[in-house]
Order: C-alpha cells, then sequence, then structure tokens
C-alpha cells in the first residue's frame, strides 16, 4: 500500500537519512525503533512532506511520487489519505477538543457541519473522551491532548496514520491509556507506523518491526522473529540495552 | 483654587468634551481601524515571505518607523498640495495616523505571529488545510490574541497622539483647548484640564482592555 524507496535527507552538511526503504502492507502496524539521532522523526516527516527530502520515492496506492519534488498539490492529495500524530500533541490551541477533531473535516474536506459534528463526537467518544468535547487543550491532561489528537487523526479516515513517539511526552501513568487507543486502533484494522520506544507496544502490537541506525534501516522483519531472533549484531546490542525495560 | 477658575473649567469642560467626542475618538477610532488592517496585510506578506512584497513591507515600515509622526503630517498636509494632491485635514489625518500606526502594529502581529508554535501549522497541514487555511484559522487567531495586550497599549499611544493633528488644522480636543487657552489666557488650568480628558479616556481603555483579556482567557 504504501512504500518508501531511497529515502535521503541532510541537514546542511550532515546526512541524516542515508538510503531509507521501508514498505507497509494495509492493516500493518509497522513500529520504527532506533537510537535517538537515528533519523526516525526526519524519515517520518519526510514521508508526510513536513520536511523536504534530499531524494528518494514515495509510493501510494500505486501511484509514485519524487520526494525531493512533488507538488504542492500532489502533496495536498496525499495528506488527505494520511494523518500524523505528533510527539507533543499539536493540538490548535484556539479550538476546543471537538472543533479540533472537525477541523480538518469542516475546512479541508468541505463536510457539512452537523456530519462533521456527529463524526467528531464519535470519534472522541471512542478515545474516552466524550465528556472532554467543549475543553480547550489547555484544560486537558497531557493523555487526554494526545487521545483527542489521535481522535483527529482517525476522524479524517485516513489509510495510515503516522505516530511519532506519541507517548514519550507523557508520565508514566498516562501513557497507558494512549497506548490502549492506539491498540484498538490497531485491532480494527487501521494501517499505522509508529515511532516508539515503547517496547511493550512494539513487541505486543506491532506487526512488522524496523529497526533504524545512521540514517538506514539496519533491520526489518516481522515483529515476532525480529524480537525472537534479531539477526544484526546491532540490533542485538540495541536489544540488550533495552533489556531492562522488556519482560 | 479660586472661584474664578472652577467655574472656568466648568464652562469649557463640554467645549473640550464635545470635540474629543466627536473628533478625537472618531479620529483614533476610524485610523486605528485602518492600521490595523495595514499591519495584518504587512505582517503576513513578511511571515508567508512573499518575495518582492516582503521587500515592499520592510521598506514600508522602515520609512514610517525612522520619520517623525509630524513631520509625515506636514509632508502630506502641507507637502502634497504641491503636486496637485490637496486633502482636507480630517482625511489627510486618517491617512497618516493609519499608515503611521500601522507600521508599528504590523511589527507587533509579526512578532506575535513567529511566536506561535510551528507545530500548529504542520498540524493544520496535516489535517488536509491549505497553508492560507491554517493561517486564516489556527496561527492568525492565536497570534492576535497575544498581540492584544501591546496593540492595546498602541492604543492609548495613539488617542494621545492624535492631539498633533491640531497642526494640520484638525478641531480635535487640543486644538480647541488652544483656541481657548487664546481668548482666556489661563493655560494652566486649561491645559491641566483637557489632560485630564485624554486620561479619563485612557483609562476607560485601560478598563475595557482588562475586561477583554479576561474573556479570552479561556485558551492558550
Ligand atoms: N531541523 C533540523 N536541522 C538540523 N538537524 C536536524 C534537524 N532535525 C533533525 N536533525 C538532526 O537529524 C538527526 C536525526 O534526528 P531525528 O529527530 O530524526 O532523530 P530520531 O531518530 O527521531 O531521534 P529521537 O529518538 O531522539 O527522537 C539528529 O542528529 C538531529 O540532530
Ligand atoms: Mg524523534
Amino acid at each position: 500500500m504504501l512504500e518508501v524507496r531511497g529515502v535521503r535527507k541532510s541537514f546542511g552538511e550532515v546526512e541524516v537519512l542515508r538510503g531509507v526503504d521501508l514498505q507497509v502492507e494495509q492493516g500493518d502496524v509497522v513500529a520504527i525503533l532506533g537510537p535517538s539521532g537515528s533519523g526516525k522523526t526526519t524519515l517520518l516527516r519526510c514521508m508526510n512532506f513536513l520536511e523536504t527530502a534530499s531524494g528518494g520515492e514515495l509510493i501510494f496506492d500505486g501511484e509514485t511520487f519524487p520526494m525531493s519534488h512533488t507538488s504542492r498539490k500532489d502533496i495536498a492529495r496525499l495528506r488527505r489519505k494520511t494523518a500524523f500524530v505528533f510527539q507533543n500533541y499539536n493540538l490548535f490551541r484556539n479550538k476546543t477538543a471537538l472543533q479540533n477533531v472537525t477541523e480538518g473535516l469542516i475546512v479541508a474536506r468541505k463536510m457539512p457541519k452537523a456530519q462533521a459534528l456527529e463524526i467528531g463526537r464519535q470519534a472522541l467518544e471512542k478515545v474516552g473522551l466524550s465528556d472532554r468535547c467543549d475543553y480547550y487543550p489547555n484544560q486537558l491532561s497531557g493523555g487526554q491532548q494526545q487521545r483527542v489528537a489521535i481522535a483527529r487523526a482517525m476522524a479524517t479516515n485516513p489509510e495510515i496514520i503516522y505516530f511519532d513517539e506519541p507517548t514519550s511526552a507523557l508520565d508514566p501513568e498516562l501513557t497507558g491509556e494512549v497506548l490502549a487507543v492506539m491498540r484498538q486502533l490497531a485491532e480494527e484494522g487501521m494501517t499505522m507506523l509508529v515511532v516508539t520506544h515503547e517496547m511493550n507496544f512494539a513487541k505486543q502490537v506491532s506487526s512488522q518491526v524496523v529497526f533504524m541506525e545512521h540514517g538506514v534501516v539496519a533491520e526489518q522483519g516481522a515483529s515476532r522473529e525480529f524480537f525472537l531472533h534479531p539477526q544484526q549484531e546491532r540490533t542485538k546490542a540495541f536489544l540488550r540495552t533495552l533489556s531492562g525495560e522488556i519482560r | 483654587m479660586n472661584g474664578e477658575w472652577w467655574s472656568l473649567m466648568a464652562d469649557s469642560f463640554g467645549k473640550i468634551l464635545i470635540p474629543g467626542l466627536t473628533m478625537t475618538i472618531p479620529l483614533t477610532a476610524i485610523s486605528f481601524s485602518l492600521a490595523l488592517v495595514i499591519a495584518v496585510v504587512v505582517a503576513l506578506v513578511q511571515f508567508a515571505n512573499v518575495r518582492v512584497l516582503k521587500q515592499a513591507a520592510r521598506f514600508y515600515v522602515w520609512v514610517v518607523r525612522g520619520t517623525p509622526l509630524l513631520v509625515q503630517l506636514f509632508v502630506v498636509f502641507y507637502g502634497l498640495p504641491n503636486v496637485g494632491i490637496l486633502l482636507d485635514p480630517f482625511p489627510a489625518a486618517v491617512l497618516v495616523f493609519s499608515l503611521n500606526e500601522g507600521a508599528y502594529c504590523s511589527e507587533t502581529i509579526r512578532a506575535a505571529l513567529e511566536s506561535v508554535p510551528a507545530g500548529q501549522m504542520e498540524a493544520g497541514q496535516c489535517v488536509g488545510m491549505s497553508y492560507l487555511q491554517v493561517i486564516r484559522r489556527i496561527v492568525l487567531p492565536q497570534a492576535l490574541r497575544t498581540a492584544f495586550p501591546p496593540l492595546s497599549n498602541s492604543l492609548i499611544a495613539m488617542i494621545k497622539d492624535t492631539s498633533l493633528a491640531a497642526n494640520i488644522t484638525v478641531t480635535e480636543m487640543f486644538m480647541v483647548t488652544q483656541r481657548i487657552v487664546a481668548r482666556t489666557y489661563e493655560p494652566l488650568i486649561l491645559y491641566i484640564e483637557v489632560g485630564l480628558i485624554y486620561l479619563l479616556f485612557c483609562t476607560v481603555l485601560t478598563k475595557v482592555q482588562s475586561a477583554v483579556e479576561k474573556r479570552m482567557r479561556t485558551y492558550g
């Protein structure tokens, strides 16, 4: 369904992505792991054109897009099929929870307001926040904000949702509520690409794991295989450093 | 204070207050409204990096901020007739005040736009909105809220600056006061009186400002 080939990205002299290949099938939950600074965020941002890659191509539903020079129109079209959940939520600060969810429907997709509100309420209910519709982001806890952000992502009925460390800005006790929502989404068959440091999530929820290091994919495979029989030395070393967290 | 002063103050109070209400306040209100429109446009073309317009905006801000308001009033009112542009005092004052204030306010709004986290724009684009849609619905409203206190400050400064319009024969409060002084030879009492009326206007504005700020505190 979604594939990227040879993604490159440099910030000035520094080459952060050095030819990343990645494939996502419909219904996959792909976890992207890797040490800090390996380029995970940058990859995700390039895939949604928040950064312009220096090279590489993106294939979405059989259509190929050159990542360094995709037209604004194509980017807009692609973004309508995808959604992004940010590490720091990025809820619209001047909108209520419900408006955060409906904004993209009413403004970008020209959906009738009544229908958008209906979808918005359903999405918030699904993340357990139907009683917080009229709250502004600053009146919500971090975990609640992130759940609104996930509702906002779901509401547009995307083909894939990108998550960039959705729980790493949260206190441990709030992490669970967000992961539960993501787990539910995964069970419903949503295609997800998740950068995460949550090994339990990667082990239990993801179907595929991609391990990145120094701007390339060092190893990837089915989640089970990846954790049971890592192939690369680097992967083993990485998993060992995290073994404290893995039960 | 003797009784004569009191009666002079009482007599002149209405005479000064009326041009305040019919001239000073409309001049301020119209000029400031236009200034806000100019400021938003000038700030946005810079924020959005619109190529030629951005240079033009910087040039405008540079010239207006670098020259005295009084000089600008004189150039427009006494100078422009030389090239065939003859403006009545009031429109000339509105033109100068709105252009002048627009330059200052545009810097306030530009700074406020830049203070909106980049993530707001990114999130907006990720839900499918266009750049302009995100600006209009997400970024600009947040920026204007941030800019509200400094803009109120500018408005308060402006209501006092309109006294300069007396120099181009606008019959606003200060000019009327000068005329009464010329008749009565009581500069101390009358200039203090007009000062107090400015103070009254500014006090009302300050109260309105804090009331609005309190209402806006719901988010952010
Ligand atoms: N806007 C930028 N300008 C310059 N360098 C950047 C920029 N964004 C990222 N980098 C650099 O790119 C490298 C990869 O960053 P990236 O954020 O993609 O890493 P990451 O794998 O997401 O790390 P983490 O796990 O800490 O989030 C880092 O060395 C970082 O300093
Ligand atoms: Mg990151």
